[in-house]
This record gives structure tokens, sequence and C-alpha cells, in this order.
């Protein structure tokens, strides 16, 4: 964990009430994708914890859906702005044990950090296929950006007004592959699990710290207690219990 | 001694910023952010003689200047405490630390004080007769001052090491319970752990914690801790430890105007992990410009 100050280079809507934020700053924290950072917001108590969708050297690119007072601070925000984040925050997924064909799995705003982590497989020449999840058209985002990764991509939503009408487990149910790495809301990530397979699943929580201090976020697991900030947010597939 | 050097009894802290328990773990995992030798002390997370997992999540709701907690004293059990998680404190950290005990009977207490009675490295009891977030015990016992008194004097027969009762604030006279503990025998008071709170989602009409009423802490309570601190000082000739909503080195000056010899820094801790050595660093700083030579002269003096 590191406390630093970062500037927003560019703050923009790309979906319905999702907003994609590039930060500018020390980036030396980062291990592994599926990080993320607890930013501290002007009037607001508890810092707000954002996955990293991607990053570079000197910046980090967050995406995040408009859901309350402090992401709705962040949505009005201009470059030039700077903010105070803890950095360095959770495991991440682990790319060593991507399969021959692996699945990146996304619903919503779980999406962002599976942009990454797809990246750096494709990078690796893992082969890897996106299937992301929306509820409606208005809500997708990122499309292009994983076809220009060069993977298959997979799109569905729920009320069929893009790509395949249903949701992600419908899509994985026509695909061929031996390992996965899925972020999305609760029922999302139980029905994957149901699937099988073996794979990462990161998981979302309200926290209090982020970093371990409170145990605001703990969940039972088949190897004991664990927090989801710190002993996660991603988890094995072998380890989760539903 | 420095000038930052208080008193606890016969115990000298080198100064008077300890982490509060259930906000810093058992302390060894901020060892990779900061030298722990730099605090005072370290309360450790609420130890109960099982082992916990706590309550069911969302824990935690965001409030105005602080927050609500629901854990439930999530705790891996006496026994494993002592065995995995005080060896580990005891690498990084080579001052005395408080344990601090909850339980569900009186029973409870004292197997857990008894266990906690045998280790060096444990300076003082905090005896936890407060936590808002169980069903059973907890809160029971420090809302009632003849309860709270059986506590203490069951505490303090299985020990030697001081006993400082952490009281409720969720009582209409907090100076009747510090006065029954007191009679019972107790050392030292810690005031106050987390106010009685509450949040309901507007949109849905939902609590927003699992157990819909959950204990509030944060910036925004000092004035009730400070306030309670200040009454209880007037009344009772024990040490206090203070602690609710302190985030500066400011309001450690408060604390230890209100007759507090300590502090506990606990909200705080969860929004900047730094916010202790932050604190220490800035005390003599504060204490230059206000003209204080050394805390000891402070503390009580609004009383």
């Amino acid at each position: 964990m590191k406390n630093g100050i970062y500037e927003i280079v560019s703050n923009r809507p790309i979906a319905l009430d999702t907003y994609e934020m590039v930060l500018a700053g020390d980036m030396g924290f980062v291990e592994n994708p599926g990080q993320f950072v607890n930013i501290q917001l002007e009037g607001l108590y508890l810092r707000r914890p954002i996955s990293i969708c991607d990053w570079d050297d000197r910046t980090m690119t967050l995406i995040y859906k408009v859901v309350g007072r402090g992401t709705r601070q962040m949505a009005a925000m201009a470059p030039g702005h700077k903010l105070d984040l803890l950095t360095g925050l959770g495991n991440g997924f682990s790319m060593e044990e991507a399969g021959e064909h692996s699945l990146v799995i996304g619903g919503g705003v779980g999406v962002p950090p599976l942009y990454g982590l797809c990246k750096r497989l494709v990078q690796q020449g893992k082969r890897v296929s996106a299937v992301l999840g929306f509820g409606k058209q208005e809500q997708v985002f990122y499309q292009k950006e994983f076809e220009e990764l060069g993977c298959p991509v997979y799109l569905a939503t729920e009320d069929g007004s893009m790509g395949t009408k249903g949701f992600v487990t419908d899509v994985m149910a026509q695909l061929d592959y031996d390992y996965y790495f899925a972020c999305g809301p609760m029922p999302m990530l139980r029905a994957v699990h149901a699937m099988g397979r073996r794979g990462q699943l990161s998981f979302e929580e309200r926290m209090g710290c982020g970093f371990g201090a409170c145990m605001g976020c703990s969940c039972e697991t088949l190897v004991g207690t664990k927090r989801i900030c710190v002993d996660g947010p991603v988890m094995r597939s072998e380890e989760v219990k539903f | 001694m420095g000038r930052l050097t208080v008193k606890l009894g016969d115990w000298e802290l080198d100064n008077p910023v300890i982490p509060a328990s259930g906000t810093f773990g058992f302390g060894y995992e901020f060892a990779r952010h900061y030298d722990l030798d730099q605090l005072g002390s370290i309360s450790l997370k609420g130890t109960t003689k099982e082992a916990r997992f706590g309550n069911p999540t969302p824990r935690i709701a965001e409030c105005e200047a602080g927050l609500l907690n629901a854990i439930g004293l999530q705790n891996p059990g006496v026994h494993k405490v002592i065995e995995e998680e005080l060896p580990k404190l005891r690498q990084v950290f080579h001052k005395k630390a408080i344990a601090n005990i909850s339980g569900f009977s009186v029973e409870d207490y004292a197997y857990t004080a008894a266990l906690f009675d045998k280790e060096e490295d444990i300076g003082i009891l905090e005896i936890n007769i407060s936590c808002p977030n169980v069903k059973h015990g907890g809160m029971a016992f420090g809302t009632d001052p003849e309860a709270a008194a059986t506590v203490c004097r069951a505490v303090k027969e299985v020990t030697h090491k001081p006993v400082y009762m952490k009281l409720s604030p969720n009582v209409t006279d907090i100076v009747a319970i510090a006065k029954a503990v007191a009679q019972a025998g107790a050392d030292g008071l810690v005031l106050i752990n987390t106010l009685f709170g509450m949040r309901i989602e507007p949109r849905t009409g939902k609590p927003i914690v699992s157990t819909k009423m959950a204990g509030f802490s944060g910036p925004a309570i000092k004035p009730v801790a400070l306030r309670m601190v200040y009454q209880v000082c007037q009344a009772v000739d024990l040490p206090v430890i203070g602690v609710g909503g302190i985030r500066d080195a400011d309001d450690v000056l408060e604390f230890l105007s209100a007759g507090a010899s300590a502090i506990q820094v606990g909200a705080q801790n969860l929004v900047d992990p730094w916010a202790c050595p932050k604190i220490i660093e800035d005390l003599p700083r504060k204490m230059d410009e206000y003209g204080i030579n050394d805390l000891q002269e402070i503390i009580g003096r609004a009383l």
C-alpha cells in the first residue's frame, strides 16, 4: 500500500452513468491487474474503492458508475484536479494460471479490471476470449477496446438490445474453454462458478479501510475467513463458498 | 522522560497515542507501513473466548464525518490470538500492548482475561462492555452499573494486570457506570466506544448495514466523547484513555485537557493508515506553538 496524489488527465462519460477517468502519477505500486485504489473525496469520510482498468508507466485508467455521492462528485471533476489515493490494494488476478483458452468474463462495472488483464494475457501470447455482459445497449462500454486487443469478444445484454439476449453464462455455454477470470455482480459470479470450470473470481463488498484493518468486508471461504480487500478481491474457484 | 511521555498508573508510555481496538487488527500488518515502536501502545482487536466470524456483510456504512460499523467481534478466539497473533506482533513491536476482551457472560470475560494475564507483552486488559454489535453480552454489560461492576470484579479476580473498563456512551449517566466499576476495583477507564446509530438507503427504505443498527464513530462523535471524558474525570479518580473521533494533534490536546491520560485513534486509521505516526510527529510542533512544555502538565487542565 502506498499513498499518493494523482492528477486527472481526462474524465468522460463512456456509457449510461459510466465514466472513464485517467489519472497521472507514480505507478510503481502496480503488481497485478485486478488491484484497486481507494480515493479520498471532499466531504466524505470513507474513501471510495475503485478497480484499476488499465495502466502504463505514468497513468492509470479507472472506470466507475455513478451510484452515490462519491461517484457523483467524481463525475463532476475536471482535468487538472488532484486526488489523494491509497494504491497497491488487493491481490489482483494471477495470470500464470491462465489455461489453453481462457475466458475473461465481466458484468457491468465488473468489466474494467478485466480489460487490463485481457490486454496483458494477449501480450503474453495467451489464447483468451472476452465475454462481456450488460443490462442494455446504453450501458455497454469498451467493446471496441477489447476488440482492438485482437481477441474474440462476445457480448450479452439482458434485454437483447445488443449481442446475445441473456447473461454471460448463456454465451459461456456455447464456448470451449478451460479457465476463466470473472468480475461482476454476485448473481453473475455465482452463476459463472456454478458452471464448474476452474478460474478466478473478483468480489466486491462495502469496505471500511480497503487494507485489512477493519474487517468490514470479511467473507467465509472453504479455506477460512478472508478479507476481500487484502486476501482478495480475487479468489480461486476452488476456495469460494457461495 | 520525554516531553510526550504520559503515564497510565505505573506504566510509562513514550507518547499518548494508541491505535484503538478494531481499527488496527493485531498490529503486525501495519509494520509494513511504519515502525510500530513509534506508538505509545496498541489496543488489539477485540478478543473473545471462542472464534467468531462476526456479522453478515454489509458491515459498513458512510455517515457525515464518520462511519457505521457492525463487524460483530470477528476474531480467531483467545487461544489462537495468544498462540498465533501475539508472536507475530512481538517480532515487530517491542512495547507492551493492550488486550481488548469481550464476552457473552461474566465467565467468558474471566476466562479470556485469565489467559491474557499470563502474557508478558500485555500491559493492561481493556474490558469491552460496550460493543453494540452483538446480540447478547457486549453492550448489555455496559449499560447497567451493577452488571458492569460484576464483570469488573470477575476479571480483577483472575489477573494482576491493570484492568481498564471500556464504557459505552449509550447510557443516560456515564458517571454512574464509571463510579460503579471504580468501586469494583477498576484500575482505569477507556471512554468511549461507538454510539449506537443507523442509516437507511433512501431509495429502498432498507437499513444499509446487515444488523440494521450499528456503531457510529469518526470525527462526528468527538464532542460527545470529550464531554464524557470530562464528566467522568470530574467524578472519578482513575486514569482515563480518551477515544472518539481523534484525527490530529489538536484533538489529542483537547482530550488530555479534559482529563485523559492517553488517547486512542480509531476511525482515522481506516482512512489514513499513517494517522498515528503523523499525530505523534505533529504533537511537539503544536506544543511549541501553544507553549506547552510537556504533556503531563496539561492533563485535566480544563477540569
